[in-house]
């Protein structure tokens, strides 16, 4: 169900600092909404958020119940060498999804 | 003769009285104005600075979520939409709701699922289904920018007069119709919220209340529900109708936001 939508310039000068920019789809149920019945609404978030780069953690986020759904992260890095950077989001049942972007440093 | 007259003064007093009663009656009912061409503006007007930002941003914002699953969608399979619509449908979503060669009315969700029955030879979408929304998103974005050009002559003139109808029709506890918000009221503040004109153009559009993409009928579903009036069916002839007739009221003037987001 999950749609992920990443944004990372293809290439990049050397010490230059980029923009990283992430958004994926979930619905991060907070657990303490009620439905339409009135049943509990089962927490059901993702609580992990890691990018790497070449390896190296670069950034790195705990997410709570109190984030709105579809989580859109966003942060800065300095290029340093080309690489391949990968993100990953966990939620609490350790439902893990992945992508991998590439960059080039000139 | 003081008898006579003040007989005479009773009658005539009587016969202006049936007089004022009659011209009441007979007076012309009371007409609906549509909201002027030139008065008229997108709900993004109304919206908060922040989240006319979400919806600027081409990344950021969220309804490019469904969009890109349209996309995903209208390109997958053997029979996919994009072998006979090459095109990706530009400018496709402008002219609906439309009237079929059957008569009936359908909108882009209706007619998305017509090409599914008839020539992919699939089951329909269930409405505010995931697919449906995805696949309408996708296609309605491929127009935007387009201002509105449904056909508002022939048999489409019917149900216009149909929507119509609702959009003026008090109804629910609150006794409330869509035009006195969204006609006579808007630019006024109700709660936090500025009062938009009710078009239809973002949609399906990424609602912050709702945390997800939503089509134009719940958001109908949801004023009736907010007036407390029995709301009608998704996908409704009904919602249809007031689909076409919103439609009609923009057209040429307010332009395809989809995805838009709104509050």
């Amino acid at each position: 169900m999950s749609g992920i939508r990443i944004s990372v310039p293809a290439t990049a000068k050397s010490g230059e600092i980029i923009e990283i920019k992430t958004l994926i789809q979930h619905k991060m149920e907070s657990g303490f909404r009620r439905g339409s019945r009135g049943e509990v609404l089962e927490r059901d978030i993702i609580n992990l958020f890691t990018c790497t780069y070449n390896g190296d953690i670069v950034f790195k986020a705990d997410l709570f119940p109190s984030i709105a759904a579809n989580p859109f992260i966003t942060f800065f890095m300095k290029a340093t060498q080309s690489g391949t950077l990968n993100f990953s989001w966990s939620d609490q049942d350790g439902k893990i999804w992945t992508e991998t972007r590439t960059l080039t440093v000139e | 003769m003081d008898r006579d007259a003040y007989i005479n003064r009773r009658m005539i007093r009587a016969l202006t009285l049936i007089l004022c009663a009659l011209t009441a009656c007979n007076a012309p009912p009371q007409t609906h104005v549509d909201l002027p061409k030139k008065d008229q503006q997108s709900g993004y007007k109304f919206l908060t600075a922040e989240t006319q930002a979400l919806q600027d941003d081409d990344f950021a914002n969220p309804g490019f979520l469904w969009v890109d699953k349209g996309e995903t969608l209208f390109n997958a399979g053997e029979k996919a939409c994009v072998t006979c619509h090459t095109d990706k449908l530009k400018g496709a979503s402008t002219t609906f709701p439309k009237v079929t060669a059957q008569g009936g009315l359908i909108n882009l969700e209706g007619q998305i699922n017509l090409c599914r029955v008839n020539q992919q030879l699939e089951a329909p979408l269930p409405y505010e289904s995931d697919d449906l929304l995805s696949l309408t998103a996708y296609i309605a974005h491929q127009s935007r920018g387009m201002p509105n050009k449904v056909k508002t002559d022939g048999p489409a003139a019917n149900y216009i007069q149909q929507g119509r109808d609702y959009f003026f029709t008090r109804r629910g506890q609150m006794n409330l119709a869509c035009s006195t918000c969204h006609d006579k009221n808007w630019g006024k503040k109700l709660r936090g919220d500025t009062i938009s004109q009710g078009h239809s153009n973002a949609f399906p559009a990424y609602r912050l209340e709702w945390q997800s993409l939503g089509s134009l009928h719940r958001r109908l579903h949801d004023c009736d529900t907010g007036v407390r009036a029995e709301p009608q069916a998704l996908g409704s002839d009904t919602y249809t109708a007031v689909e076409l007739y919103l439609a009609a009221r923009a057209s040429d003037q307010i332009t395809v936001e989809v995805p838009g987001v709104r509050r």
